[in-house]
């Protein structure tokens, strides 16, 4: 089974927000959450760099191990989900995870949070694949259909890939190697064919 | 002899120059360090990874820049929740859970061996006010509130591996809905009735040289003797500062909870949730304490905050002091 994972390359991404836009467009995300954002280090000053950031699906999740009521699980692909009937909206998850990823509609007077909204890597909830239910509480579905998180696939530079944790490695390596114009593995090109 | 004489001095000196060109040769080059270290040392030390600079930056938990709006959005690692859920999932949960087992196990044995501390003399008929029926209401208010809060709190952090089991994923989370919201409605109400309490009863509860044999007796519960008292015996005392402290540091911690419409980041809200979880858990132990020396531990003691009435032979060997103030201010009224 595979193991997916999302790999933001920062010498990529150009921090144009089209997987923020794409990501809310795809699954309807309540006003005032985003699942994906970006964020620039040393903006305006040379040498910024920009990372598009949402939930990672950690192994150990923390949100996972502090949660009151064990309304998260990890499916065989190593996506962490959550299941919005049983959430309480406590703010634990938010407080334990290291990304920010956890998000909350505000539900009643002095900011009380809602069921918590994150990233599904596209994956939705609990509920059947791309039912109704599924839909409305977590977005599209699109690894029910055979397709990767969106946010992803129409990365404009190819900075945000997503998929299996091997092939998105394997990837990242061979763009490492070819970085800064040139071949960067000396004499391999001499040496060897392929 | 002038001859050899000569040529020894030759010899020394050639040897000298030997010496020193040597020395020359292996410390002038040196002196480029020398050179360096003097004029370039501040930019020595500027030279760092730029590359490395930026992740160190984001590890640190530093703000960038992001255009989208809301809590915290431009910080791209927070590494505090990572202690958070190790404290809390580890030792808080853990050393808790045994503290409130360990003194609910030491007051069950304590009332085995022990027993009910009895009242000395037979009652006398004759009965003395000891609290009016607001100090009551206040006094039942505050105590309804906290054992829900305790509750309520208790359940969100051990819910998860004992209730579960019994109610389900569905059952539970209904009960934690419930638990949350009476848990973050009630606990601003529960400091409101703590700090009336602390205001009113915070003359009578200075610690006074009485109280220092007080415990030196142990309050009386271990051995015969019957340590001296005013109105709050040192017990009584500990247990109102207990609240004064780490009561008002669990109130203020709550609200930092509570509300998160101010926007705090999540450093102070866990630290103030750490704070919120210590302090409650030494107050649920304390009141442990309270409510079984307030009951079973003690004949007559419950009557006090019940029918506000105590027994003069309950007050003369309890709250001697006390009583002789009433008697007192009976003789002369004016006071």
């Amino acid at each position: 089974m595979a193991r997916m994972k999302f790999l933001c390359d920062a010498e990529r991404c150009i921090e144009c927000n089209a997987c923020v836009t794409a990501c809310k467009n795809e699954h309807e995300v309540p006003w005032g959450i985003n699942r994906r954002r970006v964020v620039t280090i040393d903006d305006g000053i040379p040498g910024e760099k920009s990372i598009s950031v949402a939930c990672m699906h950690c192994t150990d999740a923390p949100c996972q191990a502090v949660c009151p009521v064990d309304c998260f699980y990890t499916t065989a692909d190593g996506v962490v989900l959550h299941d919005k009937d049983i959430c309480i909206g406590c703010g634990y998850c938010f407080y334990a995870c290291p990304f920010g990823a956890p998000q909350y509609p505000q539900e009643g007077a002095f900011g009380a949070r809602g069921k918590m909204d994150k990233c599904t890597f596209c994956a939705g909830g609990p509920e059947e694949d791309n039912s109704a239910a599924e839909v409305e509480k977590y977005g599209r579905n699109r690894l029910a259909e055979g397709k990767l998180p969106l946010c992803a696939e129409m990365c404009s530079t190819k900075a945000l890939i997503a998929g299996d944790g091997d092939i998105v490695a394997d990837l990242f390596r061979s763009r490492v190697v070819r970085r800064g114009g040139r071949p960067d593995n000396w004499g391999w090109a001499t040496a060897y064919k392929d | 002899m002038s001859a050899s004489a000569a040529m020894t001095n030759r010899k020394k000196t050639s040897l000298w120059a030997m010496l020193i060109i040597v020395l020359a040769i292996l410390v002038l080059p040196l002196t480029g360090y020398l050179y360096v270290s003097v004029t370039d040392q501040p930019t020595a030390v500027e030279q760092t990874n730029p590359r490395a600079d930026t992740w160190r930056q984001v590890r640190e938990g530093n703000k960038g820049y992001s255009a989208v709006t809301g809590q915290e959005t431009n910080v791209l690692i927070q590494g505090a929740g990572q202690n958070w859920r190790q404290l809390r999932n580890g030792p808080i949960a853990t050393y808790g859970a045994w503290l409130l087992s360990g003194v609910l196990v030491i007051l069950a044995a304590f009332y085995l061996l022990r027993g009910e501390v009895k009242l000395n003399h037979p009652r006398t008929g004759r009965t003395v006010e000891r609290w009016t029926l607001n100090e009551r209401r206040l006094h039942w208010t505050t105590a309804t509130l906290f054992i829900l809060l305790a509750i309520t709190g208790l359940s969100l952090l051990y819910g998860r591996y004992a209730l579960i089991p019994l109610l389900g994923y569905p059952g539970f989370s209904a009960y934690a809905t419930a638990a949350k919201w009476i848990h973050n409605v009630l606990g601003p109400v529960f400091m409101v009735a703590l700090f009336i309490i602390l205001i009113k009863w915070f003359k009578q509860n200075l610690f006074t040289k009485v109280d220092i044999q007080w415990f030196k007796d142990f309050g009386g519960m271990i051995g015969d003797k019957h340590p001296s008292a005013g109105k709050f015996n040192g017990g009584e005392k500990l247990w109102f500062w207990t609240l004064a402290s780490a009561g008002v540091a669990l109130c203020f911690s709550g609200l930092v909870l509570d509300f998160p419409n101010f926007g705090q980041e999540r450093f102070v809200i866990i630290v103030a949730h750490l704070i919120h979880i210590l302090t409650a858990m030494l107050l649920m132990a304390f009141s442990l304490g309270h409510i079984y020396i307030g009951t079973i531990g003690t004949e007559g003691a419950l009557e006090g905050m019940t029918t506000g009435h105590v027994d003069v032979a309950w007050a003369e060997q309890h709250h001697d002091l006390w009583l002789k103030e009433l008697e007192q201010q009976e003789q002369n009224p004016k006071h």
